[in-house]
């Protein structure tokens, strides 16, 4: 799924990374606790999350995580979407829940992931 | 390629800056053109040492050396040390404070996920002295 789409589903917002659009994701990955990003996610994921510290991006950097999206309206501070940049990691950010929007997302036709991969 | 070695200074506490040694770790690895692969668990393995160090250590170094065949990572700190390695070692198992479940952390995977990373992971503590954790993953074909 296009990172245009899960816009427009979602109609988020886009913090940074307008010309990122066009990347695919294959899978979200719902999660507030960081260590469970590293243990779990795969490449080619965006992370969903209602945690905006600098750390989320460090995280998303080590995991190769395409784009976040912030869920409940959340919008890291200024420096956090530099990090962001410096990675060239998509940020976008919706005001919907993280429970509606992985519906959303799922009945758009994406997936979670479902098994253990490292 | 010949033998690449870098050490990193991290600092007890020092939330802010924590995963800048791991970032620079990924971006030295990625202009060695190693496999993406590899990279991606070696700065997951770095990050998960580098967040433990910040938050469960007095402070300490973590080394990274490169030869042809593998890529070693030796995390060495000043103390406490960890009372039960056996336990420490178990997922979800975490002496990690509110604040620090917060941002993130303390689920107790950090441990569990440096071994998956790891073609080979040693760790060994002693009560008021230290930890050190060596990690090693193996280079396909001498890359």
């Amino acid at each position: 799924m296009k990172l245009r789409e899960i816009r427009d589903s979602l109609q988020a917002d886009v913090l940074w990374g307008e010309d990122l659009l066009e990347n695919e994701v294959s899978y979200a990955f719902g999660a507030d606790l960081m260590s469970d990003v590293l243990a779990f996610v795969k490449t080619g994921t965006i992370l969903l999350t209602g945690l905006i510290n600098s750390q989320v991006i460090r995280t998303a950097e080590m995991a190769d995580v395409t784009a976040i999206l912030f869920v409940r309206g959340k919008v890291p501070d200024g420096d956090i979407i530099d990090l962001a940049r410096e990675n060239s990691i998509a940020i976008l950010t919706t005001k919907n829940t993280l429970f509606t929007t992985s519906g959303i997302l799922y009945s758009c036709g994406l997936r979670g992931i479902e098994d253990d991969k490292i | 390629m010949g033998n690449i070695a870098y050490d990193f200074q991290i600092e007890k506490d020092d939330f802010e800056r924590a995963g800048e040694a791991s970032s620079k770790i990924k971006k030295i690895l990625r202009q060695l053109g190693i496999d993406s692969g590899i990279i991606r668990r070696v700065a997951i393995a770095a990050y998960e040492v580098e967040i433990n160090l910040v938050i469960h250590s007095l402070g300490g170094t973590i080394s990274i050396s490169i030869d042809p065949k593998s890529i070693m990572i030796i995390a060495k700190d000043i103390g406490p040390g960890i009372e039960n390695v056996e336990l420490a070692m178990k997922e979800g198992y975490s002496t990690a404070s509110d604040k620090i479940r917060e941002m993130g952390f303390g689920a107790g995977m950090g441990l569990p996920n440096m071994k998956k990373c790891a073609d080979s992971f040693y760790i060994e503590s002693i009560i008021g002295k230290g930890t050190i954790i060596t990690m090693k993953m193996m280079l396909k074909d001498g890359e």
